[in-house]
């Protein structure tokens, strides 16, 4: 069963290097973060050898958040060979991840 | 075809799934996005849920011992969002994002409500990016900086009491010089040292940079003065849009009788205008919206659920 990556500052850049990924940003105590945890979990598996479905824990990879300049969570960035082309805020559907996904493979 | 299909996967509909399949109906879907919950695992606080009186536990923690029960009795969750429900014939049309169909007998909608915004020049620009209406998600990024709250309600001063503790300082704007707060709530935020209300006063603008929120402009409604205050952290609280779209037609128009201010009617018994179309929680008229109203709500309907499929065998 495929899953989703943990990043952290060691694999954050070359795991976005090259290809599609999309990366949720959240914590522990976020309760939309929670809703859509396992939505995350099922574009791990639907997207699997397509696209990269990617989680960084704001509470412990703090310089990651500051790097991106995250300050509400969920936040989903999406990126294509490196470069970030796109994001949403907060919970949504499933299909509106996939959507984003989709339109950058 | 469903028994009961529940739109909506808050302290209504999970209620209303703990009743109805204990009630011993067998094939009830509950339709929810992602984990069930609703708008309570926002909260930093609950001390108004009689029987859960802990301090130290939030929203998300509270909602936690529900999910085990209402599942118990065989709830099952669609974690599909709704597009619609439309009633064809006798049954109704459960449509999902996607274009999948999904036919049930009875419907119980308590999609609930989603945070109001305000709407100062700013606001959309900058949400997600300084703008916030979650403190308990958010209110970390603002560690031992100054943030500021809008609004007045419960919400917005329990909100602002746990920025207290993570901020440096909360600066509470509110446009009366009262607060509608409970009084416990008003008063326990008024002695912390570091809450500042500020009264008679609205957010005429949050402004910024490519980096985000930089800063508010605060307008006292008494003197049209306004004061800029460098902020980086901007908290909505001013109350809650309801989310009703899922009962509107291919035309647009609402399937059963709305209020004016986009509620459905319903009568005691959580009916609407339309048979086996029922609504709970904060998406119906007069909703007092608190998570123990919203249970009441979802037992309600689902008792009368079970009754309107046992009169229609």
């Amino acid at each position: 069963m495929a899953k989703y990556i943990d990043l952290t500052q060691e694999n954050f850049d070359a795991t976005i290097a090259e290809g599609v990924a999309m990366v949720d940003f959240w914590a522990p105590w976020c309760g939309p973060c929670r809703m859509i945890a396992p939505v995350i979990e099922e574009l791990a598996e639907d997207f699997d050898g397509k696209a990269k479905i990617c989680k960084v824990n704001t509470d412990e990879q703090q310089e990651i958040a500051v790097k991106y300049g995250i300050r509400s969570i969920p936040a989903i960035l999406f990126f294509k060979d490196g470069e970030m082309v796109d994001q949403m805020i907060g919970a949504a559907s499933k299909d509106a991840f996939a959507d984003k996904i989709n339109a950058l493979l | 075809m469903l028994d009961c299909a529940i739109i909506g996967g808050g302290p209504a509909g999970l209620t209303a799934g703990l009743y109805t399949t204990r009630g011993g109906l067998k094939n009830v879907s509950m339709f929810e996005m992602g984990v069930p919950g609703g708008q309570i695992t926002k909260s930093s606080e609950i001390e108004n849920y009689p029987g859960f009186f802990d301090s130290s536990k939030t929203g998300l923690d509270f909602m936690d011992a529900w999910q085990k029960q209402c599942f118990h009795f065989g709830l099952k969750h669609e974690m599909k969002k709704v597009v619609s429900v439309q009633k064809t014939g006798a049954f109704f049309t459960i449509t999902l994002d996607g274009g999948e169909t999904v036919e049930a007998k009875t419907a119980i909608v308590c999609t609930g409500a989603v945070p109001k915004r305000a709407g100062f020049k700013g606001e959309d620009e900058f949400y997600g990016r300084g703008v916030s209406t979650c403190a308990t998600c958010d209110g970390f990024f603002y560690k031992d900086k100054p943030v500021t709250v809008l609004g007045g309600g419960d919400t917005a001063l329990e909100e602002a009491f746990f920025l207290s503790n993570i901020c440096s300082d909360v600066y509470v704007v509110h446009r009366r010089d009262t607060f509608r707060a409970a009084p416990p709530t008003i008063d326990r935020a008024m002695r912390k040292e570091n809450i500042h209300l500020i009264t008679d006063s609205v957010i005429e603008e949050a402004v910024g940079d490519a980096m985000g929120l930089s800063g508010v402009e605060i307008k006292n409604l008494k003197t049209d003065e306004i004061t800029h205050m460098d902020n980086t952290g901007l908290f909505v609280f001013v109350g809650q849009d309801v989310k009703n779209d899922v009962l509107k037609d291919e035309a647009g128009n609402f399937i059963c009788e709305m209020s004016d201010l986009g509620q459905v009617i319903v009568d005691l018994k959580m009916h609407t205008s339309v048979e086996g179309l029922f609504v709970a929680g904060d998406l119906r008229i007069d909703a007092p919206k608190q998570v123990v109203s919203a249970a009441g709500d979802g037992s309600i309907a689902a008792l009368q659920v079970i009754s309107y499929i046992q009169e229609q065998q």
